[in-house]
């Protein structure tokens, strides 16, 4: 058999990561804007004032356009699943096709009914009735969500399967576990409040422009005291659920955690690296000479508080994860790279002579011998233990983008909080609020890199890397899709941006324009 | 009766559509680009055959990608 073209691993991720980057910048907008718009409806129904009913409308037309230009850039990704990535998608079909069927026919029908009543149903179904389908559309977006992200957090960590090498693939065993896992419900979490993030930022910059314009003032310094409060809310929560993520990515990823912080030798009394500058082209694998750092401000022990809750907790690092002998979190000793190596292709050697094997003696002997090592699949794929160490400067400084923006995020919401309608006077601060609303993008793809880079070589963590991943396709031919979809998802964002900064020119109904 | 309600309900609301209607061509552009050019000349499904053939394949790949790669 032809080995693999390095080179096509690398364009595969690359088209991947391209048409799910593309996805992401719809849904966060969807299920964030979304919530505001319904907190508005609820305002009028409860109020009965015309004007939230106006209000709530505007932000439902730019939902709107955000919807219909996102809806199924998602499908893009099943249809690669199938060509680009077949042994994966073989590998743990049994797995996604729960979750995925169950979005498929709920979550997606849920949306798509009650979007149609709350587009039509103005004046033709009573007040709650239609409240009611807002508020439905919006979950059913969330519930949407859910069940993609059970199958990314299932990948990060595989559980509540059972590997069967008769068909080779993975069968689901235990659906709480895969569904509900405390991984999932984190994620779930951390994902839903960080795009609320995101849709409050993206109306107080609308509303900042129309103050800045001297237009719709009403509305505009409404939506603000609205959104902020929201967004406030929502920034508290990501941080809040971002700490409970970095605890769970401590013992289920700690390469990850290793590669976001920069760190290559671990101890106990970690700290946290609050502003690092890496040193460019140090070798993130091995020892160096010289300090991998060139800026390192750090807080003492936060980072053993994060992952162990300790202030003298053990947080290993790059090197102590490729060497092993540390003591894990369940009390066991790590092994080492080298160790799980061996043991991934001690199992890929069982399941060659599973398949082979003609009697029953020796099909029970490689069972057990494949099930003895399955856990280590995946590292039998692996050339050496530096094939482990994921693209360090990347994770670590999307990293402290995230982190860094989403802590600035509560200072603006704060700070427009604070202000109210003073906010008018300041100019300066609007035009900042309006240079936001990308920076929310920026935060929302950053945390997707973490998560994403942070855990390669892996499709599945442990089980299946990419090399192994990925269908033999010719390089060109991935090269061809890749510039497709980039030339396609370049018009299409073109064509939303042109419609979205139409509709937000013209305004809302609410009042004349003053200027 | 009831049936007739929704279908009315639902030929109003389109008629009464102003970007919508903007919007709706849009999504009928991206599906048949998806489906009719790009599922159908870029994207086949590269596992074909019965599920014990598909099986079959991705074992071969699955445990002869390992001696060959390294």
């Amino acid at each position: 058999m032809e080995p693999i073209d390095t080179s096509l691993v690398d364009w595969s991720r690359a088209q991947f990561a391209l048409t799910a980057m593309y996805h992401w910048l719809f849904v966060p907008l969807t299920l964030g804007l979304g919530v505001v718009m319904a907190i508005m409806e609820t305002l009028y129904v409860r109020t009965g004032r015309e004007f939230w009913k106006q209000t709530a409308r505007f932000w439902m037309k730019l939902f709107g356009i955000n919807f219909a230009m996102g809806v199924a850039t998602g499908i893009i990704l099943e249809f690669e699943f199938g060509t680009n990535w077949s042994n994966y998608s073989w590998f743990v079909g049994d797995i996604f096709g729960a979750p995925l069927a169950i979005e498929g026919i709920l979550a997606f029908f849920m949306e798509a009914t009650f979007i149609a009543v709350m587009y039509f149903g103005w004046n033709k179904v009573s007040k709650r009735a239609h409240l009611t389908a807002t508020w439905l559309t919006i979950v059913g977006a969330t519930i949407s969500a859910w069940w993609i992200l059970v199958a990314n957090a299932w990948m990060q960590f595989p559980q509540g399967m059972q590997f069967n090498p008769d068909t080779v693939r993975n069968e689901m065993v235990d659906f709480v576990a895969v569904a509900f896992n405390e991984g999932a419900v984190v994620k779930f979490c951390h994902t839903v409040v960080s795009s609320w993030v995101l849709g409050a930022v993206f109306v107080v910059g609308v509303s900042s422009w129309y103050l800045l314009r001297g237009r719709h003032k009403e509305f505009a310094h409404a939506s603000i005291k609205v959104a902020a409060w929201f967004g406030l809310a929502a920034a508290l929560l990501t941080a809040y659920t971002g700490h409970h993520s970095g605890r769970i990515i401590a013992v289920q990823q700690p390469m990850k955690l290793a590669a976001a912080e920069g760190l290559y030798e671990g101890g106990n009394s970690q700290g946290l690296v609050l502003a690092g500058v890496l040193r460019p082209g140090v070798d993130w694998t091995a020892p160096t000479e010289e300090d991998k750092f060139l800026l390192n401000i750090e807080m003492p022990y936060a980072l053993s508080v994060l992952a162990t809750h300790a202030a003298d907790g053990y947080v290993p690092g790059i090197r102590n994860i490729l060497e092993g002998g540390y003591t894990l979190p369940d009390g066991n000793p790590a092994l080492s790279a080298e160790e799980k190596i061996r043991r991934g292709r001690e199992a890929i050697a069982a399941l060659s002579l599973y398949r082979a094997a003609a009697d029953d003696a020796t099909k029970q002997m490689a069972l057990d011998m494949l099930r003895e090592n399955f856990a280590y699949f995946g590292y039998g794929y692996l050339k050496e233990p530096a094939d482990l160490v994921p693209p360090v400067p990347l994770t670590f400084y999307s990293f402290r983008i995230m982190v860094t923006l989403g802590g600035y995020f509560i200072v603006l919401f704060a700070g427009l909080l604070l202000l109210r309608t003073r906010v008018e006077q300041w100019r300066p601060v609007l035009w900042c609020v309006v240079c936001t609303i990308p920076m929310a993008w920026i935060a929302s793809q950053a945390g997707w890199v973490v998560a994403e880079v942070g855990r390669q070589p892996w499709a599945i963590q442990g089980l299946l890397p990419n090399v192994a991943a990925i269908s033999r396709l010719e390089v060109s031919s991935v090269q061809t899709t890749f510039f497709i979809f980039l030339g396609l998802f370049t018009l299409l964002l073109v064509a939303e941006l042109r419609i979205m900064g139409k509709a937000i020119s013209t305004g809302p109904e609410t009042d004349t324009p003053t200027a | 009766m009831i049936l007739r309600r929704i279908v009315r309900f639902y030929l109003e609301g389109f008629r009464s559509m102003t970007l919508g209607r903007t919007l709706w061509c849009i999504i009928l552009i991206k599906l048949i680009i998806m489906f009719a050019v790009l599922k159908a000349f870029f994207f086949p499904a590269y596992l074909k055959g019965s599920a014990e053939e598909k099986g079959e394949r991705v074992s071969a790949e699955l445990t002869e990608r390992v001696e060959t790669e390294y």
